[in-house]
Order: C-alpha cells, then sequence, then structure tokens
C-alpha cells in the first residue's frame, strides 16, 4: 500500500479546501491592508499637496469669488487678501458656508453662473492646531492623576472588591461610545456655564483618557519584577515611598508610552468636541469659549461646496494622521529596541 | 484484540543520512538506523540530545516548527516519506503520533475525540464509527472504563485515562507506525504500567517507535535500542551513538558513552 | 507589604512617623481616585438619566417605537420624538458592518495568529492595528470623498438596479450613496482591528498541542484551524465579535458623515438614514426646546446602557475564555 494510493477517499477535495481556505485568510488580510493603504494613501499625498507655509500659520478665511481680471483681489498663488474674514463675525464658526467679506460668492452647485472652483479660500489651520494642542493637553492634565493613581492602586493593592469594580469601569468607560462621554459634558458643563468652551472639551477628553492611562499603567507597573519592590521594602521602605521612588521610575518608558497614546486618540476625537467646543475660525487661546480643533476642522471642511476648503479637509486629516502615525510608529520602534535590549 | 483494527502487513521504517535542521543549525548528526516492523524501538539519551526531534522527523511533524526542516531519506516499508510533492498529511495518517501531554480535544466528547480521524477521512456512516471507536477503545484498554460515558466531554477522564484515549484516537484511523514521544512522563506509575503494558501488546499490530528518559521503561519493553548524545564539539548537536538490541545494550553496551549513562554517571 | 510597617526605620522620629503613616495614607489616597474611576462611570449613567427625565416621563419606552420625529411644528405636524428611525439606523448599520466584518476579520486573526510566516506577522499586526488609531473623523472624510462616489457607481447602482428590482431594501433610488449601506461599510472598516485583534489574542492562547494531535491525524492545515483551534476558541471570538458591534453601535462621526442625518423611514437602504449617535452629534448643539434636548439626551442613555451590556456579556465570554485556557494545561 502506497503513501499516495492509501489516500482517504476525500483527499482532494480536502485539499481544495484547505488551499481555497487558507487563500480566504489572506484575502481577508490584504481586506484590511487595502484600505489603510487608500486611506493613508489619499490623505499623505492629497493632504500632503495641499501643505504651504500658510497652511500653518494662517487662520481661517473665508472664500472669496475668484476674479482673475483683479489680481488686488484675490491672488491663487497668495490666498485672499488680508480682511478678506471678518475675524469678528459671530456666525462664522457656525456656519463655514457662509460667506463673509468682500467679494461673497454664492455656492450654487452649478446651476449659477459662479464656478465654484474658481473660489479661493486660502489661510490655514494655525487655530486648530492651537485648539487641538490646548484642549487635549488640559485633558491630559486632568485625567494624568486619576489615570495614574487609580492604575497604581489596580497594580499594588490587587485582589479587593474596589479593583474589580474600578477594572470593571475602567472597561465600561473605555468601550461607552465618545459621543455619549460629550452629551455628559454638555450637561454638565456648556448647559451650566451657558457657552461652548475648550475646557467642556478637555473634560469630555480626560473623561475618555482616564481608562486608557489606568490600564496601561496598572500593566506596566505589573511588569515592574516583585524582587525590585522587596529590595525596597527590605530596607524598610514603605509600600508609598518604594512606590514613588523605585516602582514608578523603573516603570516610567511604559508609562510614557501609554500617556502618549491615550494623547494621540484623544487629539483625534471628534464627537465629544461637536458638542463641547464647537469651534472657531479664529485663533483663540481662551479656554473658557468656543475654541477651533483640527477633526472639527477636517469635518466641517469635509461638508464644504468649495474645492479649496475640501482640500484643506484633507490637509488637517494629513496633520492629525501624521500626528497618529509618528507617535504610534515611535512608540513602537522605541519598545522594540527595549525589548531587544533585553 | 477487536476485528476493527484488524493487524495491518508488517511496515518498517529506515532512516538514511537524516538531518534535522532548526533554520541554519543542524540539531542531529546524519542518523542512520532501521526499525524493523512489528517491534518497538526505544530512543534514549540526555536531555537536548534530539530523540524528539528525530522521532518528530518519521512522521514530517518536525516540519510544523516554523524554520525547522529535515535533510536525509525515511523510507516506510520502500517508499520515502521525504519525496517531493508528497503532501505530510498522508504520511501522518501512516505513521500516528503519541504526545507527551495527554492531549484531548478539549470541545469534543470522548467518542468525538476518537472519531476525529475517521472524521476527516470522510467517514460518516455511524455503523462504521461505531465499531472504529469501540475496537479503537478495546485496543486501548480504555472501552470497560468509558463505554458509560461516551458522550461525556473528554476532559473528565483521568490522566492516565486522556492518555489511553489519545492512543486510541491514533490507532483509529489504522497506521502503520505508531511513535511516542515520552509518553508516561505526566503520568504516575501505575498510570504508567498500563501504558506499557498496551504497548507490548499494540506491537502485535504496529511497528511502536517511543522516545523515553527512563531507562528502565526502555529496558522493560523494548526490543532495541538507539542511544543519543550530546556531541559538545562546537554547537551542542544530537548525535546517534548506539544501536542495539535492548538486552544487549544494558548488559554489554558497545560505547563507553553509553555505558557511563546507563550506569548514571551523565545526563 | 505588611512586613514593611513593622519593621523598624532607622531614621529620625518625624520621619519615621511619616514613613508609618504614609502607607495608610497613600493607599487612601490612590483609592479614592479608584472611586473616582468608579464614580466617573456612575456620573455617566446618572446625568443622561437625569438629563433625559422629561423625555422619559413623556414617551416612555413607546419612545423607541414612535416612528416621528418632528421637533419643530408644523401645520401638519406636532412636536413629537420618537426614537425608532434612530434605533432602526443604528441597529441596521451596526449588523451590516458586523456581517462584514466578522468573517473578514476572524479570517485576520487566524491568518496573523495560525498561517502567516513569522517575518511579516508583526508589521502585518502593527498595520491592522493602525487601522485602529486613524481618527473616525478621518474614516468619515474618506468615506464621503473618496468611498461615497465610488460605491455609488460600482456598487449601489447596479445593485439597486438588478436586485434592487426584488429586494426592497436594495432598490432604487441610490442618490449620493449617503445612507444605511455606506454607513455599515464604513464601520465594517472601523471595528475589524477590533474584532481580528481579539481573535488573533484568542487564538494564541490556544495550547500548540491541540493543534499538533490534528496535524498528527493527518489533518490539513485548515482542519487544524477548523477542528481544533476554532472551537477552542470559540467565546473569545464572540466576545470580540460582541466588542466590534458595541464600537459600530456608538460611532458616531462616520455615521453622521455618511448616513445622511434624515429622521425618515425609507424602504430602501441606500437612502439617507439617521442613527442614535448622529442624531444626538447633529441636534443637540441647535436643539429647539428642553423636550428635543431631553429626547436626544434619552438617546445617549439608551446607546451607553446598550454598549455597557454589550461589553460586560463580552469581558465575561474572554475571561472565561483566560480561565478555561489556564486551566487547561493537565
Amino acid at each position: 500500500m502506497s503513501l499516495r494510493t492509501g489516500a482517504p477517499p476525500n483527499y482532494a477535495r480536502r485539499r481544495i479546501i484547505d488551499r481555497i481556505m487558507r487563500a480566504l485568510t489572506v484575502v481577508a488580510t490584504a481586506t484590511a491592508v487595502v484600505p489603510l493603504v487608500l486611506i493613508l494613501g489619499y490623505v499623505l499625498v492629497v493632504g500632503g499637496s495641499g501643505l504651504s507655509v500658510s497652511f500653518f500659520t494662517e487662520t481661517y478665511q473665508a472664500p472669496l469669488m475668484g476674479d482673475f481680471t483683479d489680481p488686488t483681489l484675490v491672488d491663487p498663488a497668495v490666498g485672499a487678501p488680508e480682511g478678506g474674514a471678518n475675524p469678528d463675525d459671530p456666525y462664522a464658526d457656525l456656519d463655514l458656508g457662509a460667506l463673509t467679506g468682500a467679494t461673497p460668492a454664492e455656492p450654487t452647485d452649478g446651476h449659477g453662473s459662479i464656478d465654484l472652483s474658481q473660489v479661493s479660500s486660502g489661510g490655514g489651520v494655525l487655530h486648530g492646531i492651537v485648539g487641538t494642542l490646548l484642549v487635549t493637553l488640559v485633558g491630559l492634565l486632568l485625567a494624568l492623576p486619576v489615570g495614574l493613581l487609580a492604575g497604581v492602586f489596580l497594580a499594588e493593592y490587587d485582589n479587593n472588591w474596589l479593583a474589580t469594580a474600578t477594572r470593571f469601569c475602567t472597561d465600561v468607560l473605555s468601550g461607552a461610545p465618545s459621543i455619549v462621554i460629550g452629551v455628559v459634558a454638555y450637561i454638565l458643563i456648556v448647559q451650566q456655564t451657558r457657552t461652548f468652551s475648550g475646557l467642556a472639551g478637555s473634560i469630555a477628553i480626560a473623561l475618555l483618557m482616564v481608562p486608557t492611562i489606568t490600564r496601561t499603567t496598572e500593566e506596566i507597573l505589573r511588569l515592574v519584577p516583585q524582587t525590585v519592590r522587596e529590595a525596597a521594602m527590605g530596607l524598610g521602605a514603605p509600600t508609598w515611598y518604594t512606590t514613588f521612588t523605585v516602582v514608578i521610575p523603573t516603570a516610567l518608558t511604559g508609562i510614557v508610552t501609554g500617556v502618549l497614546l491615550a494623547f494621540a486618540r484623544g487629539a483625534g476625537e471628534t464627537a465629544p468636541l461637536i458638542l463641547t467646543v464647537l469651534g472657531n475660525n479664529t485663533l483663540s487661546v481662551n479656554m473658557l469659549a468656543p475654541i477651533a480643533a483640527l477633526p472639527l476642522l477636517a469635518y466641517r471642511y469635509t461638508e464644504s461646496p468649495f474645492p479649496t476648503e475640501i482640500q484643506l479637509a484633507w490637509s488637517t486629516s494629513f496633520v492629525l494622521v501624521v500626528l497618529v502615525l509618528f507617535i504610534n510608529i515611535a512608540l513602537r520602534l522605541a519598545t522594540r529596541s527595549r525589548l531587544r535590549g533585553r | 484484540m477487536s476485528t476493527a483494527v484488524a493487524p495491518v502487513a508488517a511496515h518498517s521504517l529506515t532512516l538514511r543520512q537524516l538531518r534535522p535542521f532548526y533554520g541554519k543549525r543542524l540539531a542531529v548528526h546524519a542518523v542512520d538506523l532501521n526499525l524493523p516492523a512489528n517491534q518497538i524501538t526505544a530512543i534514549i539519551g540526555p536531555s537536548g540530545c534530539g530523540k524528539s526531534t528525530v522521532l518528530r522527523c518519521l512522521n514530517r511533524m518536525h516540519e510544523a516548527i516554523e524554520g525547522a526542516r529535515v535533510e536525509g531519506t525515511v523510507l516506510l516499508d520502500d517508499e520515502d516519506l521525504y519525496q517531493p510533492d508528497l503532501d505530510p498529511t498522508l504520511v501522518r495518517r501512516k505513521v500516528g503520533m503519541v504526545f507527551q501531554q495527554p492531549v484531548v480535544l478539549r470541545t469534543r466528547t470522548i467518542y468525538e475525540n476518537v472519531a476525529v480521524g475517521l472524521r476527516l477521512a470522510g467517514v460518516t456512516a455511524r455503523s462504521e464509527l461505531d465499531a472504529t471507536v469501540e475496537g479503537a477503545l478495546r485496543a486501548a484498554a480504555l472501552w470497560d472504563e468509558v463505554k458509560e460515558k461516551l458522550q461525556m466531554p473528554a476532559t473528565a477522564l483521568s490522566g492516565g485515562q486522556q492518555q489511553r484515549l489519545s492512543i486510541a484516537r491514533t490507532i483509529a484511523v489504522k497506521p502503520a507506525v505508531i511513535l511516542f514521544d515520552e509518553p508516561c512522563s505526566a503520568l504516575d506509575p501505575i498510570a504508567t504500567l498500563k501504558i506499557e503494558e498496551l504497548l507490548l501488546e499494540l506491537r502485535q499490530t504496529f511497528t511502536i517507535v517511543i522516545v523515553t528518559h527512563n531507562m528502565q521503561q526502555a529496558a522493560r519493553i523494548s526490543d532495541q535500542t538507539a542511544v543519543f548524545m550530546v556531541d559538545q564539539s562546537g554547537a551542542p548537536t544530537g548525535v546517534l551513538v548506539e544501536f542495539d538490541r535492548t538486552a544487549q545494550i544494558f548488559s554489554q553496551p558497545g560505547d563507553s558513552r553509553t555505558e557511563d549513562y546507563i550506569s548514571g554517571r551523565v545526563g | 507589604m505588611a512586613t514593611t510597617s513593622e519593621r523598624p526605620v532607622a531614621l529620625g522620629n518625624a520621619w519615621t512617623r511619616w514613613f508609618r503613616h504614609g502607607d495608610g495614607l497613600f493607599a487612601a489616597i490612590v483609592a479614592l481616585f479608584s472611586v473616582l474611576v468608579v464614580g466617573l462611570v456612575f456620573a455617566v449613567g446618572v446625568v443622561t438619566y437625569l438629563g433625559s427625565a422629561e423625555a422619559r416621563a413623556q414617551f416612555g419606552a413607546g419612545f423607541f417605537t414612535g416612528i416621528d420625529w418632528n421637533p419643530i411644528e408644523t401645520s401638519i405636524q406636532a412636536v413629537t420624538f420618537g426614537a425608532w428611525p434612530a434605533v432602526r439606523g443604528t441597529l441596521l448599520t451596526s449588523l451590516i458592518a458586523v456581517t462584514l466584518a466578522a468573517p473578514v476579520g476572524i479570517g485576520i486573526g487566524i491568518y496573523l495568529s495560525e498561517l502567516c510566516p513569522r517575518s511579516i506577522r508583526q508589521p502585518l499586526s502593527f498595520m491592522v492595528e493602525l487601522l485602529a488609531a486613524i481618527p473616525s473623523v478621518i474614516y468619515g472624510l474618506w468615506g464621503v470623498l473618496v468611498l461615497l462616489p465610488f460605491f455609488t457607481d460600482v456598487l449601489a447602482n447596479p445593485i439597486a438596479d438588478s436586485l434592487g428590482t426584488i429586494i426592497p431594501a436594495l432598490a432604487q433610488p441610490v442618490g449620493t450613496g449617503r445612507g444605511i449601506i455606506a454607513t455599515g461599510m464604513i464601520l465594517a472598516l472601523m471595528i475589524l482591528p477590533t474584532i481580528s485583534a481579539i481573535t488573533r489574542d484568542v487564538l494564541a492562547v490556544v495550547p500548540n498541542t491541540q493543534r499538533e494531535v490534528m496535524l498528527a491525524l493527518g489533518a490539513t492545515r485548515w482542519e487544524v484551524i477548523w477542528g481544533a483551534v476554532l472551537p477552542y476558541s470559540r467565546a473569545g471570538i464572540v466576545g470580540g465579535i460582541m466588542l466590534g458591534l458595541g464600537r459600530a453601535l456608538g460611532e458616531t462621526m462616520a455615521a453622521v458623515m455618511i448616513v445622511g442625518n434624515t429622521a425618515r423611514i425609507s424602504d430602501s437602504w441606500f437612502q439617507p438614514a439617521t442613527t442614535a449617535a448622529s442624531q444626538i452629534a447633529s441636534e443637540l448643539t441647535n436643539a429647539t426646546s428642553p423636550l428635543h434636548e431631553s429626547a436626544l439626551i434619552y438617546l445617549a442613555l439608551t446607546l451607553f446602557a446598550i454598549t455597557l451590556t454589550l461589553n460586560l456579556a463580552a469581558r465575561i465570554l474572554v475571561a472565561q475564555l483566560s480561565r478555561g485556557a489556564a486551566s487547561s494545561r493537565f
């Protein structure tokens, strides 16, 4: 009886099924990788092509009708003239399609006489960059002590009902839709203070960051070998002293990693910001008033009828994606080289 | 012994210049061995000598480890297991394997744990399945203990029972050769004894190769013994130092290293 | 830990006291922050519960079956808030997302854990995880500007013209493509990393012996996966799908940008609709009345309750599996 002739009768069919199913898992993986490459590709190429110095140094400028017979009014190369946007326009942040300035262009979907592609809106997203940094950093400052100390509690005082409840609650909090967190910040801050504000956004972002920071801190602290703790305690140091002078410094790189990831995620959060910071077309650092944010700009510009603003949406996304990619890849490389060094 | 596991024609294994690798690293120096049909061959040696690696080459399980590969020839009767384009699944069907840890498929019943190989082969007829499962369980000396609870989860069995269930699962597909990789190392002495009795019984039907770290076990049940050692010149590599009738090995070893090992001076 | 306070500390008296009492204080402080975390979750529940009081009093459970959502009084319609369009839209988009993402996500998990060469496992895993790191607004942007035109031309219109003549849910008009199906597709992409990462992780804890047993019986690689690996990790995979579902139910940006934000029930799933999350995002800041606001908060409360339940169930499933794996060594 030879090996081949002794094969089970269903052998050929099984071999084909094996091949097909294994090929399907490759197809599945490609199904995830291809859109990823497409999304990143579009954002990096289309968004990157719209980058300029003014994109980073200027704020919102209202779209203007491109009248090329009058170069003093609009020169596509330099964007709209100064004063084209009215920074004091209280409604500008609410309706980006509403036009302000000297030469309003009406979006007419091609039915009228105005060619939308001729409408220029220079300007940049400096206000968004400043706003996002402010709102996210303040959020991080609010979330850091809570997440860090709760994480210390979970790592150092295990096995009690409070630890179980805390772990469950971090899971619930990280699983809760961000819009729900936004609603809570809206009710607690916006409704009470009767104004949208950067602070309300920071609080919403902080709520979203707390579970990430808590769980990373716990996990990293658990990786610190028990012998390190015992060595310090053997010298007579109490738990709190050991934790702050030995355990946390040992785990510092890991904790910083978790915090940076939380920051990257927080900076990209959009939904809660719609309900809290609202948006602002001018450069503002007032955390008690509406403030701009990059994700909000990307969202609002996407819905714009003007190609130039859609370009701004791509470029804004470019900045967001580069921020997220940079933090993720840098952390990946950092942690890998650390592992290899061991 | 039930007719369901009727004796098949006697099959021998021949290893010619077999060289297993892990990546670029040679695991064992070239091995030449003749394993006669319907006999028990024991492979002994200190840990790290590559005895399990050699065993896993005999049903092409070695290459299931990523980066692992094999050079050389293993003949089942006169057919090369490593001939080009031969699907390893066909080899494994003919050369079964029982592992160190008793392994049951955790999500399956006792019955399905034995029937799994048949189901793979496309057997669906209830009568055929029933007959083979019963025959295999009888041959593995487990039938009387489990016949009332065939539909229970296999995890409910003791370690020794699980190992005999593993044996039943292997013989249910009627292989020519069965490889045992330290089958008793996780078992207590009484369960070990049962397995050893079973092996002597199974020898009438199958060609058996057993890796063991237990020299008394090799002496008790095997017909011939292959002794492997670690060659420490250069990177540690396994090497076959002696192969002979078991009685000969344990009374008058031809190699001083074997003598040192058996007498407990090394390893 | 308890031994430290019993040990004499060779320091000044004040320091000694500091050290001694420090531990109790320290424990109290970190415990307090843990309580704070628990309190935050309660706060989310309580605030949305209280905030929705008016809508709950007015509509009760009938809120979820009401089909009219009229924030503004007109000559033909009084102000009323029924959540059925949002509930239906949320369920349909999420179900489409899970239906598309579950098989693909499980396939990715299988490939990463069982089949792919070790050298590309890390980079591939990282790429799939990057999908989760991209801010959702960018999915929305890409969905609106790239996917929608492609989807309308290549998928939606041909399907509506062929299958749509038989199945009302797939019928014309497709319009701009904004609607339940397009949203479901984007959501599927967004929950892929969740499902695939969890599948990969639960497959990784399947003991290798389970695979080897099947291999040694002459099983093909797929038969090993189908016959031993997947059954072993079924609970964990189901848990991963539930977490993915939870994410799809609450995802806001992709929905608000693509679903069309229309609180109306159309036969065709190609038509604009709404989801709970997108309705909140698009209406809360310009709610026309306290009742309108309250109704939107009622939606938020519902979302919170559903995702909480799903998370709880999923964690229990995944935890059960890892316990089972730990005890399965012998």
